[in-house]
Parts: structure tokens; sequence; C-alpha cells
């Protein structure tokens, strides 16, 4: 194309429309809406030959489609329920049975793990050489097993190997474990608990409030008051006080180990147990490295200077180290418990009740509608995923750096 | 001591500082018996490290049982491992059910992978290029044709007889391999200015993450087959394959796509100033930096998967662990109280072995390229 033509003379010339074409060609916009379309053609076209398969195929194999199938009579027993089921309920009440034994064992695996890997984490960085060894020796073996084996050593080898009831292996506090299960002391809530649990609720308000104001008064002041005995007293003494006053609101009805069976008691079935262990043994190895990373991460420049500002090492270590290492650890130790929450589903491999072992194994088996199981049980785990990502980014902007 | 000194300047100069920071003494004074606290803990740690390490001896080593021909042997009570279980299965664990007179097309295979692996993973090897055409395509057509078999006079041998340690191997390998190609084209797509694309790559690696590995193998097995038109069916280890390898690309996508935010801006505009293409700049400029960055995050994800390959016995495929499981629970001829434990122990110490191997060597090249990239 000559320099200086005007656009009249370009137009004129023969074979113009033909550089107009290629100059369209290789426009990026162009490119970009073109490759565009196209992928959303192939999308389009790729769903429309699933979608056709999927009911050709589901004709010639006379399976139902629809989601009218939660409304029907299940017709099996679950062994844990926390909601009220027979098998005369309907696989939607089933399917909320196997939702709330995940949720259950999620919140077990992430209280329990979340203690067990600050303890193992910070156990890693001890100056003690004994005590970040046998730190570093549960982290690396723990982490390098799949979580699958360690459930099953944990349920085939430990837990169905126990003695007969008859023969409980006796645990503290009054507890059994024997082949059919981990029996606890069982809380009976008795008339007055109400009264308890409000006491216990004005003293948790009451500390926070507290903590408030201490804080304030540090920021105005400068000079920190006191206020951790008082915080104890009223934690302690509070639930005390209204358990005395109250009559004793609520007991422990201990279990007994009768001729041939655990009589009483909570009997957390083995299953239970085993998804418990094994997960928060595997994850805890985790979220011990990322404490350990988080703790390494804060720069030591920032441990001299609260030593140079005259903290303590408990003040420096509570009121500088500590919140700029939960800053790193957050983020990784929410990844930890939604790894936890979706690792649950192993539970299908050892036979507890959760989620994908009702609802994907027994009532896909039953009804055979594969497709509407599937998507249901995906999206049930995606909602979780999704809630969680949202509150720790929320937390994070919380957290966030503020930099100037 | 002053005078001493003046006395002898030059004599005392050799000698090493009389320091409380040096020797063994002052090691464990400093680290294992600093305070009355410490000194407790010290003694309660090396009490547990005993108390492991005696159990450990005792239920593998002292108590154990090395001899016999079937679970009668082990099943006297108080009986630590069971070796000869092991020693028994040892080819249905490596080999699962594949014909014995053909076994030698596995080891050949082994071999072959570990040269590849060995090519691939230790840096500064000559010929580059030529490892990763046999990695990458060489190795892969060889292998299905010499574990498969039907052509050139090697009989067929069923994915149904294939198991044990081959089959987590096949599963791992294949899996990370092919996730690899999915994995970058995601990654790129989710940093593509293009909404469609961006999009479309958001949607599928947070529903791919968001869900557990189960769901997609149960969707592999039990929703593909539906998806394919009538007739055509895919080999239950090939599924499994897919579920694996889609799964795995989503959570490698993330990793890239953490090298490709890592690159300075500079360098996409430099490569478009020099008029490349996009995918010359990505093929050129772009990806080889960001790759060799992620490369820990990518043998960490490798890890990750290397532990995954033992779902697939939730759908029917025996691996290592799928195999073990079904040699305890269903053999009769073995049953005994301490059969379970001791294959469980067996399997666990391979996997540990790969994990810790691959984590050790994450380490090392993290340690490398952190040299090459501390000014």
């Amino acid at each position: 194309m000559a320099r200086g033509e005007s656009d009249a003379a370009r137009e004129a010339r023969p074979g113009a429309w033909r550089e107009r074409l290629a100059s369209l060609v290789f426009d990026p916009r162009v490119r970009g809406i073109a490759l565009q379309a196209v992928l959303v053609v192939a999308i389009v076209a790729f769903a429309y030959e699933i979608v056709s398969n999927v009911t050709d195929n589901l004709a010639r194999q006379q399976i139902a489609s629809g989601f009218g199938f939660l409304e029907r009579t299940a017709g099996f027993d679950i062994s844990q329920r926390l909601i009220a089921y027979s098998n005369t309920m309907t696989y939607g009440r089933a399917f909320l049975v196997g939702l709330t034994n995940t949720l259950l064992v999620a919140g077990l695996g992430i209280v329990l793990a979340t203690f067990i890997g600050f303890a193992v984490g910070i156990a890693r960085l001890s100056s003690n050489a004994v005590i970040s060894s046998l730190a570093a020796i549960y982290i690396e073996v723990l982490r390098n097993i799949p979580p699958l084996l360690m459930l099953f050593a944990i349920y085939f080898a430990v837990l169905k190997g126990l003695p007969d009831p008859r023969n409980s292996v006796v645990l503290p506090f009054s507890s059994y474990i024997n082949v059919r299960g981990l029996t606890v002391p069982k809380p009976l809530m008795a008339p007055g608990f109400d009264a308890f649990a409000i006491a216990v609720l004005i003293g948790l308000g009451l500390v926070a409030a507290l903590a408030i104001w201490s804080r304030r008064h540090r920021l105005a002041t400068g000079r920190t008051a006191p206020v951790v005995p008082l915080a104890v007293a009223i934690l302690l003494g509070a639930p005390a006080a209204a358990y005395a006053v109250a009559g004793m609101p609520f007991t422990f009805e201990a279990p007994t180990l009768g001729r041939f069976n655990v009589t009483g008691g909570l009997t957390l079935l083995p299953e239970l147990v085993a998804l418990t262990t094994g997960l928060t043994l595997y994850t805890a190895a985790f979220i011990a490295e990322n404490v350990r990373s988080g703790i390494e991460g804060v720069p030591k420049g920032q441990t001299e200077a609260a030593a140079a500002l005259g903290l303590s090492r408990a003040q420096a270590m509570r009121l500088v180290i500590v919140p700029q290492a939960l800053r790193i650890i957050v983020p990784p130790l929410t990844n930890q418990y939604l790894n936890l929450t979706k690792n649950s589903s192993l539970a299908v491999a050892i036979g507890y009740p959760d989620l994908v072992s009702v609802f994907s194994g027994t009532i896909l088996n039953q009804t055979n509608q594969a497709i509407e199981v599937i998507l249901i049980t995906m999206a049930v785990y995606l909602v979780l995923s999704i809630a969680t990502s949202l509150l720790m980014n929320w937390f994070n902007a919380r957290m966030a750096l503020v930099e100037r | 001591m002053g005078t001493d000194m003046g006395t002898t300047p030059t004599g005392r100069a050799h000698q090493p500082p009389p320091s409380p920071d040096a020797g063994v003494v002052a090691w464990a004074r400093k680290h294992l018996f600093s305070s009355p606290f410490n000194t407790l803990a010290t003694f309660a740690g090396l009490w547990i490290a005993w108390y492991l390490a005696s159990a450990i001896v005792d239920w593998a080593v002292l108590r154990a049982v090395f001899t016999g021909e079937d679970g009668r042997a082990c099943s006297k009570p108080g009986t630590g491992a069971c070796w000869p279980f092991i020693a028994h299965k040892l080819d249905l664990f490596i080999y699962g059910r594949y014909p014995e007179s053909e076994m030698w097309r596995v080891d050949l295979m082994f071999v072959l992978t570990a040269i590849g692996l060995a090519g691939v993973t230790i840096p500064d090897l000559p010929g580059r290029r030529w490892q990763v055409v046999y990695t990458f395509l060489i190795l892969p057509v060889v292998g299905y044709v010499l574990l498969s078999g039907g052509v050139l006079g090697l009989p067929l041998v069923e994915t149904e007889r294939w198991g044990g340690l081959l089959v987590t191997l096949v599963v791992a390998i294949v899996g990370i391999v092919a996730s690899f190609p999915i994995a970058i084209l995601l990654a790129l797509a989710r940093r593509s200015d293009l909404p469609v694309v961006r999009w479309t790559a958001i949607g599928f690696i947070e529903l791919v993450r968001g869900v557990p590995l189960i769901t997609m193998l149960f969707m592999a097995s039990v929703m593909l087959p539906l998806f394919l038109p009538s007739g055509v069916t895919v080999d239950k280890l090939m599924r499994a394959l897919i579920g694996v390898a889609v799964f795995s690309g989503a959570y490698l996508a993330e990793v890239i796509r953490g090298g490709l935010q890592a690159i300075p801006r500079g360098q996409y505009e430099a490569a478009d100033a020099l008029g490349l293409t996009y995918w010359q700049k990505m093929r050129l400029i772009v990806l080889p930096q960001a790759l060799t960055l992620v490369i820990p995050g990518i043998v960490n994800s490798s890890i990750a998967l290397f532990k995954d390959t033992s779902l697939v016995l939730i759908i029917g495929l025996f691996d290592l662990l799928g195999i073990v499981q079904q040699s305890i629970a269903s053999d009769a001829k073995w049953f005994s109280p301490s059969t379970p434990m001791t294959g469980y122990v067996f399997a666990g110490a391979i996997f540990w072995a790969f994990c810790f191997g691959m984590s050790r060597y994450s380490q090392a090249l993290e340690r490398r390229l952190s040299k090459g990239q501390r000014r």
C-alpha cells in the first residue's frame, strides 16, 4: 500500500478489497471475536452432542430422568443419623442424613486437625532438637502416605482387630473401645439447662466486652490492664455458679461394661472413629507445615523491633509475630480445611454413611439415575467450596496489609 | 586471663576460643537443657522416640513371622508382621494378574520409564531435546504397545489383568503427562484477554477443584458411558485415566498460572515488540521461564496425584492398594489377625518411598533455583 494515497484513490485501486480483507484477518480484535465465536459454537455443539447421546442412552436403557426420585421411599437403613430417619422416609431425607454425616466428620476433623497441626508446627520450630525432630518425622511420614491407605490401616487393621464388646479396652474418663466402636459418657440435659446456657452466654459476652475495653484502654493510655485473671474468673466462674444454682442441669451418663456388652453412654461407630482419626492425622501434617512456614515467614526484624520496644517475649509473640504469621497461614489453612472436607468422601471406602457413600453409592445403585445423583453431589461440594473461599476472601481483605 | 594473654600472645592465638557455644556439651546445653521445661521436654521426647522405635522393631522383627506357607503360620496371638504373606504375593502386588510369561514386558517398561524419568529430572544433561522427545512422544507409544500387546507378535493382555504397582505407576505417570498440556491450555486461557475464553477456563478450573476426586472418578465411570454414542465403549482403566488427568490438570493449571503471573510484564511486551505471534511469544519467551519457576509446584502436584491414584480402587481397579486390600479381605488362605497390618505397612512403605523421594527432589530443585534467583 503506497503512502500518501488518499482514501478515495485506495478505494479505486483494483484489489483493494483484498487488502482490506487481509487487514481484517490480521486484526487482533477481529481474531479475538472470531476465536470466541468458534469456542462458543464448539461448546454448544459439544453440549448438544452429549445431551442427545444421554437422552438416547437413557431411553434405550429405560432409566428415568428428573429429580422426582428424591420424593420416593428410600427403603434402606443408615447406620448413623444425626436427624430423624427411617427406611420408610424419602431419598431426599436420606440425602440430608448423608450430608449431615459429612458435615459432622468434616467439623470434627477440622477442629482436631487444627489443634494437632498447630501443636506439631510449633514443635517443629522448637529450639529443642529432640522435639523438632519428632515433629519433622510426624510431618514427613504422614503427608507422604495416601489418606485412603491410612483409613484402611486404622479401620481394618486396628479397629477391626479390637476385642469384642465383652473384652472391651478400658480408656480414661470411663470410656470403652471395642470392635463395635468407641463408647464415651453421654451428656444428659436436665431441667434448668436453659438457665445454665444463658449464664454461659452472658459470661462469654462479658469477656468479649472486657477484651474490647482492654484494647481501647491500651490504645488510649498505652498501659495494659491486668484483665486476663478476671476473664478466666468469669469464664470459669459463671458456668460453675450457674451449674450450682440451677441444680446440676446436666449430668454425664457413664457407660458400664456388662457381661456381654457396653451399655449406656454414647457410642461412636468405628467408621466415624477411623475416618476422623485418619483425616485428622493426615491434614494435621499439612497444617503443621503451613504453620511453620507462616511463622518463619515473619521477618526476623519484627522480633528484634518488638524486643527493642521493650515487649516481653510473650507479648512480642501475641502482638507482633502471631498476627503477621496468621496473615500468611490463613489462606493455605482454609485450603486444608477444604481438602479435609473433600477427603471425607473417602468414607465410601470404609462404609461410613457420608454424602458420597449414601447418595452416590446406595441411592445411585437403587435408582440408576447417575447424572442427577452425581450432579447433586458435585453441587454440594461446590457450594461448600465456594462458601469457604468467599469467607476466606473476606477474612483476607480484613487482614491484608494496608500499604501506604 | 588478661595477664596470661599479655605474656604469650602468639602461643594462645591458635587455640580455639573458650566459647560457651562450641562443643557437643555446649550444643546439648543450648538445644536440649536450656531450662527445666526444656529438659523435661527433651526427656519426654526421647521417651516417645524410644517407645516408637522399640514398638516398630518389636513388630517388624522380634515378634514377626518370616517363614510359612499360609495364614496359619501367623495366627498365633501376639504375632507381629506376617512377612511370608508379602513374599508369596509379591508378584501379584507388582504385576496384578499379568500373565507370568509376559511379565518381562512390564519389567522392560519399568526400565525404559526409569531411563526417561532420569533424563527429564536430572538437571544439566546434554541432549535435552531428545530426552523430551523420547519421554513424551516415543515412550507412551512404546509403552502402550509393550503393555497391551496385540501387535508385533506380542500376545494381547487386557487391562483387566493389569494390577498392583503397574497400575499405580501407569495411572500416576499417564496422569501427570496427560494433565500437562491440559494444564498449560487452561492456565493460558485463564490469563487470556478474551472474556469467553477466560470465563470458560475459570468455570472449568473452579468446578473441578471444588469437588472431590471420587466424584470425578464416579463421573468418569458411570456418567461417561452415558455421554458416548451407543456402541462406543471406553476401557475402565482409560476412563479412570481421563478422570485423573482432568482433575490433576485443573490443579496444575493453577500452579502454572502462578508462574505466568510471576513473569514481568516487560517480557510479554518485549516479545510483542519483536513482532512474535501469541503462540511464539508463549512458546519461546513466557512458558520456558514460567515453567522453570514453578517446577517445585509441579512436583508437589505430582506427589498429590501419586497419592490420589489409590482412589481408583473405589471404581473397581486394582492398583497397589486395591490389590493389597483385596488379598487381605478375600484371600482365605492368608487370613490371620496380623495379615492386614502387614499388607498396609508394605503398601504404605512403597507409596511413602515414591512420595518422599519426589518431595526431596522438589526441595533440592527449589534450593537450586533460588540460588540462581538470588542477587
